[in-house]
């Protein structure tokens, strides 16, 4: 034997998972609802995904090479932040909106607070909210799909009567594939179920989180959005970006609990608190904010939710 | 039949298909072999023959008063040439190395030592001490130690260990295969040094073909019953794998003894077996040489105190240049820093990675995925503990019940981020150990 022996600590067998195909099964995951909002919204969908994109991309790879770290930009979580980014964004946003808005998420929220797995809020819903907060006009701007397009509502302002009265409701298979009023990607709910179910079947995520917040947001709006209406709570549940948000953004990682107990509380939470905003508060979405608050939230509740030790006797 | 199991774990690949299928073959007679004095935690024996010495198959040549410790015996018959400090697979201890004259001839001690039925449970008991018994499944634990809870622990069940949750090993596999009364005998042994009456054999289901062979092996057994279960790692940790056949929790902190149960392995059965029925002490053990390293892997029947770099020539030897070699199992196993070290009773296989599989990954930062927590089958929070650990903040650590932690690596298999968790669970686990020891 003439070479060395490499020695090290037990285990010596790894999982072939990575972070590079964890983010890269998130992007597969995004993909349907992204050629779906880029064939309802056409070449403004186009514009602000890419704009999204590169500016998060970018921005990552600028800090980290002016801080002389290693440059993580090919372990596509910045890619994921971007396009995330981009699904929270009208089709009709000036290209501006969203590299301000990446280079926000990347920048501020993630790179700040120490980089990958650090961020204590999501930082695609943190700069949305900060989008929303500074740009409110352009940022719910929205169009009805097609080539067309003409200024509307989306389907839970309708359905509020906050705007628009008077338009007609859009059918729900409509709603499901997508064909509504909306930010580029939380508009196909068919779409964002199947790839949270990739994701799922990838063992990327738990069920936990999004099937809790999903039913809670279902069972509330049942119940006490105005008289036991089935349609309404399909409504509910299909529109505004709650799969979107039940699926791809309360299950991040780093501003989500690690406890399962603490993501059960977490996803109730999230469920309660969009369906408070929603049915009380005056603005008729409310799942990025909900998420964020939750976000919060988050550390508190894992350190309330250690799991109780095998053999330990409470 | 439902498959029972425990929460938690992780489903690493078999790796075992290159070996199930083949029957235990005796390994080549060693010219020389080296017999440490220590093989397990615990006290090491003082040698009791000189060089120059003549020994015999099955004659005793290291004992020692201290009762967490067994005594060691010669596997061939020959000369001692040297007693010094050498290299072990388990680190630096005294080992008596004695030349084979080729004959073994067998110790006139070694005698059958009567049936089970006209022995007394003490008598037993003695037997398997003096026979150098210890746990086979790899941390090679004294079983005399193990068979003799205080008084006021009233044993119920014996449950034993045939799961092999170790991906790559086939040992305790072929073992249930090819010798499935020897197990039965040596668990009876037990039941009755114990005094109990009822005994579990835990298999994983993915050796379907071992559990019919036991589940024949127990027919006309009263008190034995055979459980198949999930195949998860790590399935055949003790107290998961009481939990798994009981549905008992051994208290944290606390021993399988505190709820009445006593775990063995298949193999230490079959030791014990041996012993009684032919009154040869532990000097040989089935052994797994395997892994993509090895050229042509095999199931040996090894004596102790045989070199690797022999056991490894005997199978095919290496397949190009190996990466690491591993005594046990990859979860578990020890990587060493050389194959002239030689076989001991812990050695339930010999496995080589190539170079490539040997790579230690590069770490990344934790994405905070809870995969970790996820599947942590002594429920706690590796990526805490290991962040407190790398800290230096092990009192930290220990709030987050470090020392709950079973070693399983586990976490560390799992990690997106390929984070050495164990690693820094173990540093964090010695400093909590070392710091109770001396507040003491
Ligand atoms: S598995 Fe690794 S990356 Fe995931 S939470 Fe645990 S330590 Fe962090
Ligand atoms: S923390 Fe310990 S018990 Fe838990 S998975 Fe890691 S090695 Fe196993």
């Amino acid at each position: 034997m003439d070479n060395r022996l490499i020695v090290s600590s037990s285990p010596h067998l790894r999982a072939d998972d990575s972070i590079n195909r964890i983010m890269r099964d998130v992007v597969i995951a995004l993909l349907p609802a992204t050629l779906a909002g880029i064939y309802f919204f056409r070449m403004g969908a186009v514009k602000v995904i890419l704009a999204a994109i590169i500016a998060a991309v970018v921005t990552e790879a600028v800090i980290q090479k002016v801080r002389k770290q290693p440059v993580t930009i090919n372990d596509w979580s910045a890619v994921v932040t971007g396009l995330l980014l981009a699904f929270n964004i009208p089709a009709t946003a000036p290209w501006w909106l969203p590299v301000i808005g990446s280079i926000f998420a990347i920048a501020i929220v993630k790179h700040t607070f120490g980089g990958l797995g650090h961020n204590f809020m999501n930082p695609a819903l943190a700069a949305r909210a900060m989008l929303l907060a500074s740009w409110p006009v352009p940022m719910t701007n929205w169009v009805t799909p097609g080539a067309d397009a003409v200024s509307t509502a989306t389907p839970l302002a309708l359905i509020s009567g906050t705007e628009a009265a008077g338009q007609a409701l859009p059918s729900m298979v409509d709603l499901l594939i997508g064909n509504v009023g909306g930010c580029i990607g939380e508009t196909s709910a068919i779409l964002l179920i199947l790839g949270g179910v990739y994701l799922i079947f990838r063992g990327v995520i738990t069920p936990r989180i999004p099937v809790i917040y999903i039913s809670t947001v279902a069972v509330l709006t049942f119940v006490l959005g105005g008289g036991f209406s089935l349609q309404y709570m399909i409504y509910q549940v299909l529109a505004g970006g709650l799969m979107l948000g039940a699926f791809y953004m309360a299950t991040d990682y780093a501003s989500s609990p690690v406890t399962p107990k603490g993501q059960v509380i977490y996803a109730l939470g999230c469920g309660i608190l969009t369906s408070i905003i929603r049915l009380y508060g005056g603005y008729p979405e409310g799942v990025s904010y909900s998420i964020l608050l939750m976000n919060v939230a988050a550390p508190l509740i894992d350190k309330y939710t250690s799991p109780r030790v095998f053999g330990e006797v409470k | 039949m439902g498959f029972l199991s425990f929460r938690g774990g992780v489903h690493p690949p078999h790796f075992k298909e290159a070996t199930t299928r083949l029957k235990v073959e005796k390994a080549k007679e060693p010219a020389v072999v080296t017999i440490p004095l220590q093989q397990h935690i615990g006290a090491p024996c003082e040698p009791i023959v000189k060089v120059g010495d003549q020994v015999k198959v099955g004659q005793k040549i290291g004992e020692t008063s201290a009762f967490v410790s067994t005594p060691v015996h010669s596997s061939v018959s020959g000369t001692v040439k040297q007693i010094a400090r050498m290299l072990t697979p388990t680190g630096e201890a005294v080992c008596i190395v004695i030349e084979s004259d080729g004959l073994n001839t067998v110790h006139e001690n070694v005698i059958p030592k009567g049936d089970i039925s006209n022995l007394s449970g003490k008598e037993i008991l003695s037997i398997i001490k003096d026979a150098g018994i210890v746990g086979m499944g790899g941390a090679a634990f004294p079983t005399h130690v193990k068979l003799s809870p205080p008084p006021e622990k009233k044993i119920e069940e014996i449950v034993l260990n045939g799961a092999e949750c170790e991906p790559y090993l086939t040992a305790d596999h072929r073992l249930m295969l090819e010798n499935p009364d020897d197990i039965i005998y040596g668990l009876k042994a037990m039941m009755k040094v114990l005094n109990v009456t009822k005994a579990y054999i835990g298999i994983e289901d993915n050796k379907p073909d071992a559990i019919e062979s036991m589940k024949r092996a127990v027919e006309k057994e009263s008190g034995i019953q055979v459980v198949g279960l999930h195949t998860k790692y790590p399935q055949g940790a003790e107290k998961q794998l009481i939990y798994a056949c009981t549905k008992k929790e051994v208290p944290s902190g606390g021993l399988p003894m505190d709820v009445g149960v006593v775990v063995n392995n298949v193999g230490t059965a079959a030791a014990i077996a041996n012993v009684i029925k032919t009154g040869m002490p532990l000097v040989e053990r089935i052994a797994t040489i395997t892994g993509k390293g090895i050229k042509d892997p095999k199931n040996l029947l090894i004596k102790i105190g045989t070199p690797f770099k022999e056991i490894i020539e005997q199978c095919g030897g290496y397949n190009g240049n190996p990466g690491k070699v591993i005594m046990g199992g990859p979860m578990m196993g020890l990587a060493q820093y050389t194959d002239e070290i030689p076989a001991i009773k812990g050695t339930s296989g010999i496995l080589v990675l190539s170079q490539e599989e040997a790579r230690l990954p590069e770490p990344k930062p934790c994405i905070r995925c809870g995969k970790c927590v996820e599947i942590c089958p002594a429920f706690i929070q590796p990526l805490y503990i290991s962040a407190y650990a790398l800290q230096n903040m092990h009192e930290t650590a220990e709030k987050y019940n470090a020392l709950d932690c079973i070693e399983c690596g586990s976490c560390s298999f799992i990690c997106p981020s390929k984070r050495p968790l164990l690693q820094s669970i173990r540093v964090s686990k010695r400093e909590i150990i070392a710091k109770k020891r001396k507040t003491k």
